[in-house]
């Protein structure tokens, strides 16, 4: 469902000098895939996700999903694309603190429809239960837990029943404990809906209950392994 | 989320809620700014109307005299008096009639009223008075002015021997309704009239120097027998005066003095009064429109996150621009309210305020609704223009970027 072919990525820096930070990535994702995204901090992981996620362009390279390229779409098609392929999770600054849990849980459709409807209300509400929430449907962001937040956000990303979930550290800010239960959650989601998974995490111990384990070394994919 | 909004409302709203103490102090700012725009307006438009009422109480719209000779050898030494005194001789209008019934057939005219008006004097006992005589047909000439309405003692009455004359007139004669007086007219003609009412036009100088009487009295007295010196005209619309009075004039040949013309130089007041306020009103909306941008360009940068995590999950560009534009028309429009409920209360202060040492009021000011529309509108519009900037910068930024924080 994902392929990526020679992937590079260089940042402007100052006025004449570019870094590249990533070195012609080939990557393929299968649907219904849980894969890890592991590798020293600076390594290019959050620069990876942001490509995959259509949040930014590529310097080099042929981005695929779904078979369709996405270097030539602009970038209405892109955020159109991104909007209900994919969904996000992000490590920090989760929720729209304006909102409550279920009506950030229904910001992707809302965005998407316009105007809000019986049926993305109650979807948000079915998505929230799923995540074990009911009962703080009507809190603000501020009203939660840290791991609280996260499940609305996992909520939030599974709205439009994308096909790829982008997770760069989604357990970062988390204790064990709700680490554990968020990763378990999206493994569930993942088994249930077949959706696909790639998650970026310095926990080697959640790393190695993923499917596959993809390494990045500066900008390098180093290994990609099934963990042992 | 109420059912029916669009995204762009429902976010624009709740961003402006949740920015709780910046929306109330910027609102504040644009509710000051407007509420001195419409208290300035209304009572510059109160003032204006009411210095415009009080100048048309004792002037007619349009005063029509015959074609003026030829003016020029009147201001020569040697002739002057010779001229001067042909010109003295009252001149009538050539077929006043027919001008007028042409005149009455005009949609834009609402009145028409001849007059024969000279100088004469007013004696009684030992006060003598040069005075205007002016024989009217009483109704048709209470269509130009009010006078019925002006008597403030007696009636309006003009049959032959009858005059109503100016409280200040009376003062100066020391006479009263009843009384009566004798009129000499510069050839000499005498009458004897009886006062039946006094009148108060509310300008001294008129109610000092007018004696009215019936048009046929006055044509006698004034040797113009048949004929009339002025012809009065009121208008539908006061502000065409001048290009009425262009029109008449190309069409009866007849001198047109508008009451624009006439007042010129209390037109230039109002004018220069006006671009003045205009300029107040011009820089006030400027500042109003700084703050507004300023608000919204540091909620831009304080969201930037959560515009790139919208971004992320699909909202478009136009989508967030709409967001603050919004956010900027609806602090506008929140902002006018509130300026045009301050506006009402200064208004209400100041009609209690300024009032005339007899306890009423210096002038009448209403307020007229579309001056709180204009404003609520103009106000949105300030503030949707101030949005812009913040707005695109919010439409342009970057997700990763914003994300990345
Ligand atoms: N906008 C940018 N401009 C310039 N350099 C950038 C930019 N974004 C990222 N980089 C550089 O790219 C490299 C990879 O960054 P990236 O955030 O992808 O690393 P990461 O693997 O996610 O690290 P971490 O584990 O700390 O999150 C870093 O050296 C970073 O400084
Ligand atoms: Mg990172």
């Amino acid at each position: 469902m994902l392929q990526l072919d020679d992937i590079h990525k260089s940042y402007a820096t100052g006025s004449e000098v570019e870094i590249e930070v990533l070195h012609g990535i080939n990557l393929q994702l299968r649907r219904g895939e849980f894969a890890a995204l592991i590798g020293p901090s600076g390594s290019g992981k959050s620069t990876l996700l942001n490509l995959i996620g259509l949040l930014d362009r590529a310097s080099r390279g042929r981005l695929l999903i779904d078979g369709q390229e996405t270097g030539s779409l602009d970038d209405s098609a892109l955020t159109r694309l991104r909007g209900s392929r994919i969904g996000f999770v992000f490590q920090h600054h989760h929720l729209i603190p304006a909102f409550t849990a279920l009506e950030n849980v229904m910001m992707p459709m809302l965005v998407e429809r316009g105007r809000p409807d019986d049926e993305m209300r109650e979807r948000a509400a079915t998505l929230l239960e799923q995540v074990g929430l009911s009962a703080q449907a009507g809190n603000k962001a501020n009203q939660m837990s840290g791991g609280q937040q996260q499940r609305v956000a996992i909520a939030r990303a599974l709205a439009m029943r994308p096909s790829l979930v982008l997770a760069d550290e989604p357990t970062g800010n988390l204790d064990t404990k709700s680490a554990d239960s968020v990763f378990a959650l999206m493994r569930e989601v993942n088994v249930a809906h077949q959706t696909t998974f790639l998650i970026v995490t310095h926990d080697a111990r959640l790393a190695a209950r993923c499917d596959r384990i993809i390494e990045l070394v500066d900008g390098q994919i180093v290994s990609d392994k099934s963990p042992v | 989320m109420t059912p029916w909004l669009p995204f762009e409302w429902i976010a624009a709203t709740r961003f402006l809620r949740e920015g709780r103490a910046q929306s109330l102090l910027i609102i504040v700012g644009v509710g000051v700014g407007v509420s001195v725009i419409v208290f300035m307006s209304a009572l510059l438009s109160g003032l204006q109307s009411n210095l415009v009422r009080r100048t048309l109480t004792s002037q007619s719209h349009i005063v029509l005299l015959p074609q003026e000779e030829i003016a020029r050898p009147l201001r020569d030494a040697t002739l002057g008096p010779l001229l001067q005194k042909q010109a003295q001789r009252l001149r009538s209008i050539d077929q006043w009639q027919q001008i007028r019934s042409h005149l009455s057939q005009m949609p834009e005219i609402a009145a028409v009223s001849p007059s024969a008006a000279g100088p004469a004097f007013a004696v009684r006992g030992d006060a003598n008075k040069s005075v205007t005589l002016i024989g009217i047909e009483p109704e048709h000439y209470v269509r130009i002015i009010a006078l019925n309405e002006k008597i403030v003692t007696g009636q309006l009455l003009l049959s032959a021997g009858e005059a109503v004359i100016g409280i200040e007139l009376a003062r100066d004669l020391g006479a009263g309704v009843g009384d009566k007086f004798s009129i000499t007219t510069s050839n000499g003609a005498t009458d004897t009239l009886i006062i039946t009412g006094l009148f108060d036009l509310g300008n001294k100088g008129v109610n000092q120097r007018n004696v009215y009487v019936g048009l046929r009295s006055a044509q006698t007295l004034l040797d113009l027998v048949g004929g009339v010196s002025s012809i009065d005209l009121s208008l539908h619309d006061i502000y065409t005066a001048e290009s009425m009075a262009l029109r008449i004039t190309r069409e009866t040949g007849l001198q047109a003095d508008s009451w624009i013309k006439t007042n010129a130089q209390f037109f230039t007041a109002l004018n220069s009064q006006r671009i003045s306020s205009n300029i107040i009103r011009f820089f006030i909306g400027l500042s109003v429109a700084f703050g507004i941008a300023s608000v919204l360009v540091v909620s831009v940068v304080q969201r930037s996150k959560e515009i790139g995590i919208l971004r992320a999950m699909g909202a478009t560009r136009g989508q967030m621009l709409r967001i603050f534009l919004l956010q900027g028309g609806i602090v506008g429009l929140l902002g006018s309210f509130l300026g045009s409920t301050l506006a009402w209360f200064f208004l209400a202060a100041w009609r209690t305020l300024a009032v005339n040492p007899d306890g009423t009021p210096l002038f009448m000011i209403t307020v007229e609704p579309w001056l709180f529309a204009i404003s609520a509108g103009g106000a949105s519009l300030v503030g949707i223009l101030a949005a812009l900037i913040p707005a695109r910068r919010a439409a342009r930024l970057d997700p990763v970027v914003a994300i990345r924080g």
